[in-house]
């Protein structure tokens, strides 16, 4: 089956003014988004999975700018757009954004019913009673008990999880193509994290758009996501199918990251643990960003940053351990059998 | 062999004033924490775990039962002595280092000031030199002792919080949340810092958290709380092999582990409080099998029977 790629990403560059200096949070990211799939960009505060999706929502902080590159949405590139009447034909229509914090995204003085039905008086144009109609069935639509009831109450009334329910109706009240979920059950209890995970599955299914999942939780990535992408220091380090990801990853800060899962720790044993700390992105970052933290790193990952290999038609990894001249690493031991050994972890049959 | 209990929690009710009434927050809470052991309590939000925590240092007062702590009562008055001595050896980690430590103290002035509240040394020299070596016990440096919190980043902080708790050379540590609000490449590394600590020290840690599978490696026995009261008490081993309450399996099929076959697989398991029929048999909380408690009736604990087969 051939995918139609609804969003694409060339070589885009943002800065930040902090205080007379420039910090360069994303370094040259290229990435296609496809319709109707769901794609998980993993990595560590700071890594630059936020500032990179706000780029296509035109919602960058004032002191930060794209220095270079393009994306392209329909036929259009949204690097290049400057007025914020333009950003609003795009942004909450056909892209919106499920923000981690429902409080905060939530007016907590207005009532809930009249935060949905406003962005479809505005959006679609439907007058107060029609709106009120198509509220109360996206209400209904994202699991409100007793809709119709609640849709004059405030967000206090709602708990934390009826609440991200709410903001998920809202962003979807204009039917987005795109859905970009920035870290939407980190705040969150576990039960309740997977009910809303799987809300979103289930709407995906229903209004047929593409999801961009943003989290720096693997169990989440693992549950969600077709694709994964993992940022490391304003770039991405590889890109591949949740299967190759999870099963076969190249990239060693991928491996570092699923090697200090808590949730493969052997009682009785020390966890992996990354070394050292992010790169400080004020200043040039010479070679491989990763590699002063990473013990697999050869000579010239000081020296000279690393292209991407390609391993299959949807696998890249960004590391110098795929030149065919450089020597052969075995990912570690921990990872190997991932699928394995969880199921080894689950089943008791793991020890010491 | 017989093992040596540090805490014993008894009936425990916690409750607080809510409009003319109570609300209650922890309800016939027991539990046993052994010397040396991790022992978890997870729940959710709002469940009652940290209030249990909170009531075993004595910030929020109990309204029914006893806390035992090395075989003294701690949960009402206490002689000035005896109180000194609860406070030493009983120690928390709370669970946003950007919030616990205060921002306009320096780091020395933060690691030592239980020291000076107790008189723990002889002189100056004395207390630096304990500073210098708990920072050391974390990782940090010596050079650190002057600097500011929002010097440190979120590991770091963490662990001037944990070194804040080891001066003091307590016996129990309460961890609360202790890597919830940490970024997941420092987790692994808070994680092994207390464990190195408790085997050092022979510590035992009461470790509150919402997260079963960090649980899982860390603790040796779980407490599962809903809704204030404890469902399952268990191994560690024994509750994920084992888990018989629903409201512990709906959390084990909550948690999402990082294995797209496992995680694309799983089924959901919705838990409420109406799947249990306590009209005409009362729950109690039952040792189903040596070690392993659950809170339930008759036909419900023969289910769990057969379960267990």
């Amino acid at each position: 089956m051939e995918k139609n790629v609804i969003l694409s990403v060339r070589d885009l560059v943002v800065k930040f003014h902090v205080r007379d200096r420039i910090l360069t949070a994303i370094r040259n990211i290229s990435l296609d988004l496809y319709e109707n799939e769901t794609l998980a960009i993993v990595g560590e505060s700071g890594s630059g999975k936020t500032v990179m999706t706000k780029t296509f929502t035109g919602m960058l902080e004032s002191n930060g700018f794209i220095a270079g590159g393009k994306i392209f949405f329909e036929g259009r590139d949204l690097a290049a757009i400057t007025s914020n009447k333009e950003w609003e034909k795009i942004r909450g229509i056909k892209i919106a954004t499920v923000f981690q914090d429902p409080m905060s995204s939530l007016n907590p003085i207005r009532s809930i019913g009249s935060q949905i039905t406003e962005v479809i008086k505005k959006h679609q144009g439907k007058d107060g009673t029609e709106a009120k109609q198509l509220a109360i069935d996206l209400m209904n639509r994202v699991g409100i008990p007793n809709a119709a009831d609640r849709f004059n109450e405030y967000p206090f009334q709602y708990s934390g999880g009826m609440r991200q329910r709410i903001v998920i109706a809202i962003a979807l009240a204009c039917r987005p193509q795109i859905l970009i979920c920035d870290e939407p059950t980190t705040a969150l209890d576990v039960t309740i994290q997977a009910q809303i995970l799987q809300l979103i599955k289930d709407l995906q299914k229903e209004f047929h758009f593409t999801t961009i999942y943003i989290t720096h939780d693997l169990g989440v990535v693992a549950n969600v996501a077709q694709r994964v992408a993992v940022m490391y220091a304003g770039q991405i380090v590889e890109y591949g199918t949740a299967e190759e990801i999870f099963y076969s990853p190249k990239h060693p800060y991928t491996w570092a990251l699923l090697s200090s899962l808590p949730q493969l720790g052997i009682k009785g044993e020390r966890l992996y643990s990354i070394p050292g700390t992010p790169p400080s992105l004020f200043n040039e970052v010479k070679g491989d960003a990763f590699a002063p933290r990473n013990p697999y790193a050869i000579g010239i990952d000081f020296e000279e940053e690393p292209p991407f290999f390609q391993i299959s038609q949807t696998h890249q990894a960004k590391t110098w351990l795929l030149d065919p001249r450089a020597p052969k690493v075995e990912p570690p031991v921990a990872i190997r059998d991932l699928h394995g050994r969880i199921t080894a972890i689950l089943k008791g049959q793991v020890s010491k | 062999m017989e093992r040596e209990v540090i805490l014993s929690v008894r009936d425990l009710e916690v409750s607080f004033p809510k409009g003319k009434g109570r609300f209650i927050a922890v309800r016939d809470a027991n539990f046993d924490i052994y010397k040396g052991e991790t022992f978890a309590l997870v729940g959710e939000s709002g469940s009652g775990k940290t209030t249990i925590g909170r009531s075993i240092i004595r910030i929020n007062p109990t309204s029914k039962g006893k806390i035992i702590f090395e075989g003294k009562v701690i949960n009402e008055k206490l002689s000035a002595e005896e109180d000194r001595q609860v406070i030493k050896n009983i120690q928390m980690i709370f669970q946003d280092p950007a919030t616990s430590l205060n921002e306009r103290a320096t780091i020395d002035y933060i690691i030592s000031e239980g020291l000076v509240n107790f008189k723990m040394f002889k002189s100056q020299e004395e207390r630096k030199a304990k500073v210098v070596k708990s920072l050391a016990e974390v990782g940090l440096l010596q050079e650190h002792v002057t600097r500011y919190p929002h010097e440190f980043s979120g590991g770091q902080r963490q662990r001037i919080g944990i070194a804040r708790a080891m001066i003091m050379e307590p016996k129990l540590i309460i961890a609360d949340e202790p890597i919830s609000a940490l970024d997941v490449s420092i987790r692994a590394q808070v994680l092994n810092l207390m464990k190195t600590l408790q085997e050092e020290k022979g510590l035992t840690y009461l470790f509150i958290a919402h997260d079963l599978s960090v649980v899982r490696f860390i603790s040796d026995r779980i407490a599962v709380i809903h809704l204030g009261r404890i469902v399952e008490l268990a191994n560690t081993a024994d509750l994920f092999l084992h888990p018989l309450h629903p409201y512990t399996r709906s959390l084990l099929s909550a948690v999402p582990m990082p294995d797209p076959i496992s995680e694309k697989a799983k089924e959901l398991m919705v838990y409420t409080e109406n799947l249990h029929d306590y009209s005409v048999h009362q729950p109690s909380f039952v040792e189903i099998a040596p070690g392993h408690f659950v809170w339930a009736n008759e036909p419900e604990l023969e289910q769990y029977r057969e379960l267990l087969k």
